[in-house]
């Protein structure tokens, strides 16, 4: 399965667990990695190259950190001019039908952060309903997030695990060994 | 004429006029009516500074409106003339057929012979396309109903000169005369279908000339960039024109308005206007000058209810019928108004046929006379009348769109929001993305070389010095929003800001400037916005090579983000610290050691949260 990595990240030269985790992307023919921010970095994004993209690939994963309970500003816009009326949702807008949504996730807080208990009092689930919602309504498959939470806490052989979970699902993908519903 | 008398005219003319004009312009008279009353009071009745020569000055100045025609000419693409052809047929024509009709009737009622009265039918239908236009274009209304109206019939009289000419012999019931001056056409002798066929071959020559000979001529005079020596082809062209029309015997105001309409698409149309000017100026004013010096006061004092009665006639007979004209081709009462007051006169060519007349016996001495007087008063009225028009009648009609507001451009086309001086690489550029955005602009570039080749590229392009006040008006200063001035050399640039400044305060002026020093210079003159044009490009440049070097391209777009605030930030505070050489050294080492400071405090992350290192 063509693999498509959107990765939205506006200070990589401060990041520490976001490069770590993109410098080890394994080789695969099926897998294009591209790092948004700075393929337009004046923020002028070339809507017809990533509508053919996007058509090309068959999994679509939007790596970002959590800022705010949501993405950076850029994957915003990126979902606001990409994702046309009539091409990918509404009358006509069947561009994307069947493809795979799935989000790489960054964030501060731990895991029990996110719980209704929690620190943030709603889970990740809960934030994240925009993006289900926005996949739901491209008629694609939103397959729950991938993510890296608290990693202030986390000691190097933890971080080492979830890098290599990172890379076997990735791969998994590429290699066609998680399909999709179709 | 010995030449001391010559320089003794020139001063009483100059120095009426310059006293006089400014006075009456100060009035709100218009310029027309300063002349007039200037040549009246140099002329026999009061200070009689000038005699009978005035006749021949008179003649001379014509010329004055030959050129007036030329510069009209250049404003008209013949598209726009074709606009214009039904009002030119439709209403010219029945304009001077009703009036020669109307006069003629009059003349027959008050007992004059056929002959006569055919004569002074012709005569009276002509209006003074000098006075008229020179006052529609002094106050902005030559694109207006009344002002297209008014321009058309003129244009048409000064076509229907031509068969008036050939008719008038023809009515001379001494025979003998017929042979006058007034036909001195070389071509005379020839049947008329050979005659008709020279004064075709020679229209024709006129438009494939203006079309495929004057372009490039134009352009190698140019390229000796002698200013001179481009004044003198221009004014050979119109002198040029006029001796081979009345030499054919057609009307040389309307040889050289073809020449000038053929030449309204070519690149040197605002040069040639510009290089005219002057001279059209100074002939039209002396043209009025003359009239009101011929003026015989002492007709007027010895029977003034007559010649009142006469004048008074003549108005309100050709404003009537031109009102009804005005009517049928449906113009708005308001406009129609002052299109009819304006043509009310009689115009500067009856002189001609008057002359004509009373030499070869078509109108008695005595007649003439009367008749010349009343036509200089009915002149002279003309600017009077239309001023208490625009003062007591307008203002009743409180109708927006009437008043002396030009309407949009029917007739002009140079109504680009931008006019960008200076078309080198720079402007090219420019003029490419705005262009790309269906923005007009109007180019103005002193390279002839250059403007040929952007010219062959769709562009339009025009010849001309861009710091001259006339030029910059003429390519619609006026109207323009925004000049771009991209000039080459940087003493020009300052020239052309310091001029679009004062003559027009409303343009907002973007400079371009080399360096930073330049920069401070053009600020000074109060130019708007000033871009240096190195700047961004070395600074694309330098984005580039970070990039290289392995930063990330966002990283590189914000640090160079940040570098072209910090230097915009810099330039306005050192700006003000320019003139004291010390302290400005010293406070730009300070803020280049701060922007230093800015980023590497930005590179290690010291001033962000933890948040950061994701």
């Amino acid at each position: 399965m063509k693999v498509q990595i959107l990765f939205f990240h506006p200070t990589m030269e401060n990041s520490k667990i976001n490069r770590g985790f993109v410098n080890i992307l394994p080789n695969h023919e099926n897998l294009t990695f591209r790092s948004i921010y700075d393929e337009y970095p004046n923020g002028f994004i070339d809507v017809p190259r990533e509508k053919k993209l996007l058509a090309e690939n068959e999994a679509i994963f939007f790596q970002h950190p959590f800022y705010w309970y949501s993405c950076p500003p850029m994957m915003k816009q990126w979902i606001d001019s990409v994702l046309e009326l009539g091409w990918a949702y509404g009358k006509g807008g069947t561009a994307l039908q069947g493809k795979i949504w799935k989000q790489i996730i960054s964030s501060a807080g731990s895991g029990k952060a996110y719980t209704a208990e929690g620190f943030h009092k709603h889970t990740m689930t809960e934030f994240l309903l925009p993006f289900k919602r926005t996949a739901e309504l491209c008629n694609m498959e939103y397959h729950e997030p991938f993510l890296i939470q608290g990693a202030q806490g986390l000691g190097k052989d933890q971080v080492d695990d979830l890098k290599s979970q990172y890379q076997k699902l990735i791969l998994e993908f590429c290699t066609g060994r998680i399909n999709g519903k179709r | 004429m010995e030449s001391g008398s010559i320089f003794i005219q020139a001063i009483i003319y100059l120095g009426a006029a310059i006293i006089m004009v400014p006075i009456a312009h100060r009035l709100g008279l218009g310029s027309v009516l300063g002349y007039l009353l200037a040549g009246i009071g140099i002329g026999p009745a009061f200070l009689g500074l000038v005699g009978t020569e005035s006749q021949d000055m008179l003649h001379f100045a014509e010329f004055g409106v030959v050129m007036m025609l030329f510069v009209i000419g250049l404003e008209l693409e013949l598209p726009l003339l074709w606009k214009l052809k039904n009002w030119l047929l439709g209403l010219g024509g029945l304009q001077v057929l009703g009036t020669s009709l109307f006069f003629f009737a009059v003349a027959q009622l008050l007992g004059l012979d056929v002959k006569p009265s055919i004569a002074l039918g012709l005569i009276l239908s002509l209006s003074s396309t000098a006075i008229v236009l020179q006052t529609l274009q002094e106050k902005g209304l030559m694109k207006t109903a009344s002002g297209q109206g008014a321009f058309s019939v003129l244009l048409f009289q000064d076509m229907a000169v031509i068969p008036i000419l050939a008719i008038f012999p023809l009515l001379a019931s001494d025979s003998s005369q017929s042979g006058d001056d007034h036909s001195s056409s070389l071509i005379a002798h020839f049947p008329a279908y050979i005659q008709t066929l020279i004064v075709l071959g020679v229209i024709i020559a006129i438009i494939l000339m203006g079309r495929y000979v004057l372009n490039p001529l134009f352009r190698f005079i140019a390229s000796t960039e002698l200013r001179e020596v481009f004044t003198a082809a221009s004014l050979l062209l119109v002198i040029g024109i006029s001796l081979v029309m009345g030499l054919v015997g057609l009307s040389a105001a309307l040889g050289t308005f073809l020449a000038g309409v053929v030449l309204a698409s070519s690149e040197f149309r605002h040069e040639l206007e510009s290089n005219l000017a002057p001279f059209k100026g100074l002939l039209l004013g002396l043209f009025f000058l003359s009239v009101g010096s011929t003026l015989d006061v002492q007709i007027v004092l010895n029977s003034p209810l007559k010649i009142l009665a006469i004048v008074s006639g003549i108005m309100i007979g050709k404003t009537i019928l031109l009102l009804i004209l005005g009517k049928i081709f449906k113009i708005s009462l308001d406009q129609n108004l002052y299109f009819a007051l304006s043509l009310s006169q009689v115009g500067e060519f009856s002189f001609v046929l008057f002359n004509f007349s009373s030499s070869s016996g078509i109108l008695e001495k005595e007649l003439v006379n009367t008749m010349v007087a009343s036509v200089a008063i009915s002149m002279a009225l003309t600017p009077l009348i239309l001023l208490a028009y625009e003062k007591l009648i307008l203002p009743r009609f409180n109708d927006n769109t009437s008043k002396s507001m030009p309407e949009q451009d029917k007739i002009e086309n140079e109504d680009s929001p931008v006019i960008i001086a200076g078309f080198g690489k720079f402007g090219n550029m420019l003029g490419r993305f705005l262009r790309s955005n269906d923005i007009q602009c109007t180019v103005l570039d002193y390279d002839v070389d250059r403007v040929e080749m952007l010219r062959g590229f769709g562009f339009k392009v025009y010849f001309g010095d861009a710091t001259r006040e006339d030029l910059l008006e003429s390519a619609g200063a006026k109207k323009a929003k925004i000049l771009i001035a991209s000039l080459d050399s940087f003493e020009k640039q300052k020239e052309l800001i310091s001029c679009a400044r004062k003559h027009f305060p409303h343009l907002k002026i973007l400079a371009r400037a080399g360096d930073r020093e330049e920069a401070y210079d053009l600020k000074d003159l109060t130019a708007d916005e000033i871009y240096r044009e190195t700047r961004d490009t070395a600074i694309e440049l330098g984005k580039s090579t970070l990039e290289k070097l392995g930063y990330f391209p966002y990283q590189a777009h914000k640090a160079a983000q940040m570098f072209l605030k910090h230097d915009e930030d810099t330039f306005q505070e050192l700006y003000e610290h320019r003139k004291d050489r010390k302290t400005y050294v010293s406070l730009a080492k300070q803020r280049t050691a701060e922007l230093k400071r800015l980023m590497t405090f930005d590179d290690t992350g010291e001033t962000k949260g933890e948040e950061d290192i994701w």
